[in-house]
């Protein structure tokens, strides 16, 4: 059998569709991979093996039937454990919900079955997706197929990590503050945060709901830009949903970047980020101007106060989100009877949460408590309007703002675990595109000692076009 | 309003019980370092001339999202009751109140 786990989504789904191979044997191929390489990566919380090729099974059956096909037929994704599946567990990697079983599937779930698409498990992360490393799971950490010995970044690390080793051809993640853009980052795949509003989050278990997108994981940007095109769009369920209407980012793909004017921020590439990682980005700015496109350095104060801003909202908003995992409806709940409702919440949530999830919830009430409010979350909104008027008259200059994803190479596993404030240090370059709500993509942009760089780059509000143009640009000049 | 430098084990402890969430003993003040650290880190945006700045609650501008009000179906009893811990005659069942 040829490497059929190891093709895109658009190839999958070309062979397919010409019946070149089928659903079923491509699908096996995939799960033969997955048996060799998870033990190694502990990507994956839960898989469902049988009723992927159920699936499989079904698609092969329509084809010769001669009945239509969804777009990504017989194309295996995985998703990240935070997402809905209905029937199908999914913890957010956290004791708290490690038995839970969603009545429902999320909208993303629901428009990716309607294409036929094939849901090959749920990934891990860091609990509740607090977390840059995937690191801070109930089941374990994910490892880097780069580096067995080092984080695969987070919190959407499992979802990375199996694209990265050919366990699924797509995958789904969540960004809050990085959690698609960093492990795309560190785990060399293509991973993007769409602009707030543009991909539903009903469905999506929320950490920090002002903040958050589902975004799309692939092998390369045609493969991004097709995932997106399915997930993306208005949807009735979520009231922050944008009302936009659906776009194929795939249909007028182009490399052309002729004319295209990038910003670098000095920031991005200051104090804190290591020499090889500005090198390596830098090297990726250049070749954008072969292609035609200019660029010029620019400053960002507001940078500087972007990483405080984030966690003090985040925080906030989690303190508040997870106030609903009492043990009652869902969640974690210990077998006795608890004379005092108090007593009984607080007992089920300390040992349901993890030490990460348990200190932004108590840093999220501190910062929302009588006397402290106007002081922190108040004052946080505020630096958060600031910021956004700062990246607004950037993008009356630039179409695109480049610079890198990741501070740092991937670290080893342990290495920040117990100093909590130099881990989240490490999305520093990337919260400022959540607390903004546009979109921005992570590109691999070289490897340095082994170890996978990723470019970064922010376009305005819905110009999710223009970061596929930039990276499909971009991806050119690699593969030369 | 005077606010306090740094705080003690027994703020941490009175935070976290405004959260409902209990520590262990043997993290309290693992968690009492970490959160002064990651405080006065905050405090950083203390500094920022936000004077007549209007906050950011949500980044689009939508407001008032509503639907027609037309009676849909909705999740049965049954579904909803999966994941409880306790239930009884289609009911949540939880510890007592009064």
């Amino acid at each position: 059998m040829t490497e059929l786990f190891s093709l895109s989504a658009r190839e999958v789904s070309d062979k397919i569709k010409c019946s070149e191979i089928s659903a079923e044997e491509y699908v096996t191929s995939v799960f033969l991979k997955i048996k060799e390489v998870e033990d190694s990566l502990n990507a994956f919380v839960t898989l469902t093996e049988s009723s992927a090729l159920k699936k499989a099974r079904e698609v092969d059956k329509k084809l010769r039937n001669g009945e239509d096909v969804g777009r990504l037929a017989g194309v295996t994704l995985a998703i990240k454990d935070n997402i809905c599946t209905e029937g199908v567990r999914t913890t957010c990697a956290s004791k708290m919900l490690e038995s839970f079983i969603p009545p429902y599937n999320a909208t993303v779930v629901e428009r990716l079955l309607k294409e036929d698409a094939i849901i090959l498990g749920k990934t891990n992360m860091d609990e509740f997706a607090m977390g840059s490393s995937s690191e801070n799971s109930y089941f374990g950490p994910t490892r880097n197929p780069f580096d067995l010995s080092r984080v695969a970044g987070g919190s959407s690390g499992g979802s990375a990590a199996a694209l990265a080793a050919n366990e699924s051809a797509l995958a789904l993640g969540s960004d809050t503050g990085g959690s698609v853009r960093c492990p795309a980052s560190f785990c060399s795949v293509v991973g993007l945060k769409p602009t707030y509003g543009l991909v539903s989050r009903y469905g999506l278990i929320a950490y920090a709901n002002s903040l958050e997108q589902i975004g799309p994981f692939a092998k390369d940007v045609y493969d991004c830009a097709l995932l997106l095109s399915v997930i993306a769009g208005h949807d009735v369920k979520d009231g922050t949903s944008a009302n936009v209407r659906k776009e194929d980012y795939t249909k007028d793909l182009t490399d052309d970047i002729r004319g295209m004017k990038i910003g670098a921020p000095r920031e991005f590439f200051g104090k804190g980020v290591e020499e090889d990682v500005v090198k390596s980005v830098w090297k990726g700015i250049y070749s954008l101007e072969d292609l035609g496109a200019s660029y010029e350095e620019f400053s960002l104060p507001s940078m500087k106060h972007a990483l405080a801003t984030y966690y003090l909202i985040a925080m906030s908003e989690a303190s508040s989100n997870l106030a609903r995992y009492d043990g009652v409806r869902y969640g974690y709940s210990e077998k006795i009877d608890a004379k005092d409702w108090n007593k009984m919440f607080s007992s089920n949530r300390r040992i349901g949460f993890g030490p990460e999830v348990r200190r932004r919830i108590i840093l999220g009430t501190y910062a929302l408590s009588a006397g402290y409010y106007d002081k922190y979350y108040l004052k946080a909104l505020q630096v958060r309007t600031l910021i956004k008027e700062e990246f607004e008259k950037a993008f009356k200059k630039y179409h695109v703002i480049i610079g890198p994803t990741m501070p740092i190479l991937p670290f080893k596993i342990g290495e920040k675990i117990d100093n909590p404030l130099s881990l989240y240090m490490c999305d520093a370059l990337t919260v400022p595109a959540n607390l903004v709500g546009c979109p921005a993509i992570s590109i691999p942009c070289g490897v340095i000692h082994n170890l996978p760089v990723g470019m970064q780059v922010i376009a305005p509000f819905f110009g999710e076009s223009c970061l596929f143009r930039i990276g499909y640009a971009f991806e050119g000049v690699v593969k030369k | 309003m005077f606010m306090k430098k740094s705080l003690s084990e027994e703020d941490i402890e009175h935070i976290a019980w405004l959260a409902r969430i209990e520590l262990f003993e043997k993290e309290k003040q693992v968690f009492t370092q970490q959160f002064n650290t990651i405080i006065d880190y905050f405090r950083a945006i203390d500094g920022v001339n936000t004077n007549g700045v209007e906050p950011t609650f949500h980044v689009l501008n939508l407001s008032n999202v509503y639907r027609e009000d037309i009676v849909e179906d909705s999740m049965s009893v049954k579904k909803a009751l999966i994941n409880a811990t306790r239930k009884e005659r289609g009911y949540f069942k939880a510890s007592k109140i009064v």
